[in-house]
């Protein structure tokens, strides 16, 4: 079964040799790829797992830490206002260091710089907390990009996303915009 | 910090069906697994999970290491009367959480 996914991905590939983006008016959201299921649990906040990340962020959000004793709410306040859009613009330029950083990193960042804390293990429960909070008070703004420094990286980003690699030779492009709304033996390969 | 998220309709009629939706935040570590040096990983479960509608007990379950993190416990009860229902997980190294949520019954 597996094999012959593979198979017919092999064929898929050979006919669209050249990589194509999707135009921005097919794109679907990774949402429309979820089960009935999936989306069910989704569609409902007292269902969603992902919420109790959301209300520990709340709570870390309001928690004071490091050398500084300063909470995120010492300086930001309340979150449902100065959050509001602000994980729609991530990654976004860092004039101090030069380029991009993630949600991640900013709150890294804010918690040595301000905070003087020790920075939070990428994927730790606090981190994926805290950004989860920030970013549930940017529930439905629109994804903001086209920040002009941003654009040496996203041509960079590009480059390697449709470069060639690995024992399949496949870049990126070959499954998530040749074929991206196909399958790769069981796995869909949703563009979200 | 563990968290939970109740859903019970805030309004419901005398006499109606009405379905109660729990998710508890817990890791529910099996007991089964083991480190990369081979030492077992203590089991860490929710063992019991009760609700109480008005102080009456409606609703009790038993959980065992087969569940999955987070667990989530749905139910239906008839809504008799006004007031407060009560949930209560219990499980091992001594985990107690309690969370309450009304409902009006017209």
């Amino acid at each position: 079964m597996r094999l012959a996914g593979l198979i017919m991905m092999a064929g898929l590939l050979t006919a669209h040799a050249f990589a194509a983006e999707i135009a921005p008016g097919e794109r679907r959201s990774g949402y429309s790829f979820m089960t009935p299921d999936t989306r069910a649990m989704q569609d409902v906040d007292t269902a969603n797992p992902g919420m109790l990340w959301v209300l520990d962020g709340e709570k870390l959000w309001n928690r004071k830490a490091g050398a500084a004793d300063k909470a995120c709410a010492d300086c930001h306040n309340d979150a449902r206002a100065s959050m509001k859009g602000v994980a729609a613009r991530y990654p976004a330029f860092d004039k101090a260091l030069g380029r991009p950083v993630d949600l991640e990193q900013r709150i890294n960042l804010c918690r040595v710089n301000h905070q003087q804390a020790t920075p939070l293990k990428y994927e730790s429960r606090d981190l994926l907390a805290l950004s989860a909070f920030v970013a549930q008070q940017s529930r439905g703004v629109a994804i903001e990009n086209g920040d002009p420094q941003l654009e040496p990286f996203v041509a960079k980003g590009r480059e390697q996303f449709m470069q060639r690699q690995g024992q399949l030779n496949l870049g990126c492009t070959n499954c998530h915009d040749d074929n991206w709304d196909k399958r790769l033996a069981v796995r869909t390969n949703t563009r979200s | 910090m563990p968290s939970a998220l109740i859903n019970v309709p805030a309004k419901a009629k005398r006499g109606d069906v009405i379905e109660i939706k729990t998710l508890m935040s817990h890791i529910m570590e099996t007991g089964y697994r083991h480190t990369a040096s081979g030492e077992v990983v203590p089991r860490d479960i929710i063992t019991n999970f009760v609700c109480r509608y008005n102080g009456n007990e409606i609703f009790r379950t038993d959980l065992f290491p087969a569940i999955a993190a987070n667990p989530f416990i749905t139910f239906f009860t008839t809504a008799t009367e006004s007031g407060k229902f009560e949930f209560e997980w219990i499980g091992d190294n001594g985990f107690s959480e309690t969370a309450s949520a009304s409902i009006t019954v017209e």
